[in-house]
């Protein structure tokens, strides 16, 4: 019987005549790693702010356990701060140090004490590499360092499950790997993982789940082996033929 | 030396008349910005009809009505509705106010270039609208806002002197009554005033310099130390 933790059910949104989503249902179990591949501009993105609404459905039902997050009634600010979110450009506080850009979301938020909150932050930026960079500002980092720095914000607030939008997309090639050293250290001690990404290695090496998205529809979803070898549908295999030719589909 | 006699002897009064223009300009500033912050804050996150109905009528009227008709209609206008105001009362008003509409363009605009990405983030952690700007959004829009809110000081402070036509004892009135007592001294006396009038806004500036200093982002691209200084722009 497999842990649903994420579930979202017929979720449409549209922007002014642009209908972004057409319907979208998918589940993700505890601990897995769903992988969501697709041309730019079919909603990928769209649907993860849908999930901890940054822009909330229009129509549809999502569910985080058994909280329903569309219910108006649930406090949404609860249930941000259980999903975690690393975004394509990072959006590091950029007045705050590392430490605090961390520690934040502990102090503020979940208003846990400061010396607590500081050892927490303190663990999470070791387990991303960056602890001799806690006094440095997000300015005076590399790409590659800030995006651990937000992957290490994201991971302070203990969350069910973290949503990476893009989270290399922004960084130069010699960066990217130590970013998805990272999430997949992350991915096998048991983190639930959404993520939106082109990188075809670590969604063939990483992921439970691929799901394939285009024109505000899923296409096709399925485990990597399927959809690299054997997907059904022609789109997803011209789709992931060009993909993989552009960013290399080897595994890391 | 019968002038610098003349200034000694005078030196008393102008003092105390500095330190009402210094108290004056520290009421507009202090109103302005607290207002200012809220009316900015109300441009960039508040509804469309208390923008409309509310904020943006309260900015137009204060900056398009000249600083000497405001603080007639608040002084004069004030005893029209049978509200006994003092002249000090009544420049505070109506100079706060008006500071108040423009510090309010000041922090807007800076809270407008601060990317949509830093609330995204704050409230992807669960912050509130609230803590978002408290935390995130105010603390890095208020280091953008020294440069601009330095020439909004040094405006302040000399408009201050415009009190003078409501009766207001400040700097000014002080030194006219000094000229009033010993007749044609017009030209050391005001220059003496020009000369304390400059010394504030150069203090004030430096010291605004030091606190943009002080709050500088490492790393992050916001010198203006580097450009002209507001000072030389007067």
């Amino acid at each position: 019987m497999p842990d649903v933790i994420l579930k979202a059910e017929n979720v449409y949104k549209r922007y002014g005549k642009l209908e972004v989503l057409k319907g979208i249902s998918f589940q993700v179990n505890r601990g897995d790693t769903t992988v969501i591949i697709g041309p730019s501009g079919t909603g990928k993105s769209t649907l993860l702010t849908c999930i901890n609404q940054l822009t909330p459905p229009d129509k549809g039902r999502i569910w985080l356990e058994d909280t329903e997050i569309t219910n108006p009634k649930t406090d949404i600010n609860l249930i941000r701060s259980s999903i975690g979110m690393v975004f394509q450009h990072f959006n590091l506080f950029t007045h705050l140090t590392v430490l605090d850009n961390v520690r934040i979301g502990l102090s503020v938020v979940k208003k846990i004490p400061k010396n607590e909150a500081t050892e927490i932050s303190m663990e999470k930026l070791n387990e991303v590499g960056l602890a001799d960079k806690v006094s440095s500002y997000p300015a005076e980092l590399s790409g590659g360092q800030q995006q651990r720095v937000s992957i290490a914000r994201a991971l302070a607030m203990n969350p069910k499950l973290i949503l990476f939008d893009e989270p290399t997309s922004a960084l130069d090639p010699e960066l990217i790997g130590e970013v998805l050293n990272v999430m997949t250290k992350l991915a096998e001690m048991g983190m639930t993982m959404v993520v939106v990404s082109h990188e075809m290695g670590f969604a063939r090496a990483v992921a439970n789940d691929i799901i394939f998205m285009e024109n505000g529809f899923i296409v096709e979803e399925g485990k990597p082996d399927k959809m690299f070898n054997d997907s059904e549908n022609p789109r997803t295999r011209e789709f992931l033929h060009k993909i993989t030719e552009l960013y290399g589909g080897k595994e890391k | 030396m019968e002038q610098l006699n003349l200034i000694w002897q005078g030196l008393p009064s102008l003092l105390s008349g500095t330190v009402t223009t210094v108290i004056l300009t520290l009421y507009f500033l202090s109103l302005g910005f607290v207002l200012g912050i809220i009316l900015a804050l109300g441009r960039v996150y508040g509804s469309r009809i208390i923008n409309i109905l509310l904020i943006q009528p309260f900015e137009r009227f204060f900056r398009a009505v000249p600083a000497l008709v405001l603080l007639f209609l608040f002084y004069f206008g004030s005893s029209f509705f049978n509200i006994n105001m003092s002249p000090f009362v009544a420049a505070i008003l109506a100079m706060g106010l008006r500071s108040a509409a423009y510090q309010s363009q000041i922090f807007r605009g800076a809270i407008q270039s601060i990317g949509e990405g830093q609330m995204k983030a704050a409230r992807s952690l669960g912050m509130n609208t609230l803590q978002s700007i408290r935390h995130v959004i105010l603390p890095q829009a208020l280091r953008l806002s020294i440069p601009p809110w330095a020439n909004e000081y040094a405006v302040v402070l000399k408009d201050s002197s415009l009190a003078y036509a409501v009766g207001v004892t400040e700097l000014l009135r002080q030194g006219r009554y000094i000229v009033a007592r010993t007749f044609g001294n017009a030209l050391l006396i005001y220059t003496f005033c020009a000369l304390i009038y400059f010394v504030l806004v150069f203090v004030g500036n430096q010291c605004l310099k030091l606190l943009e200093e002080k709050y500088r982002i490492p790393g992050y691209e916001i010198k203006t130390t580097k450009h002209q200084s507001v000072l030389e722009r007067i």
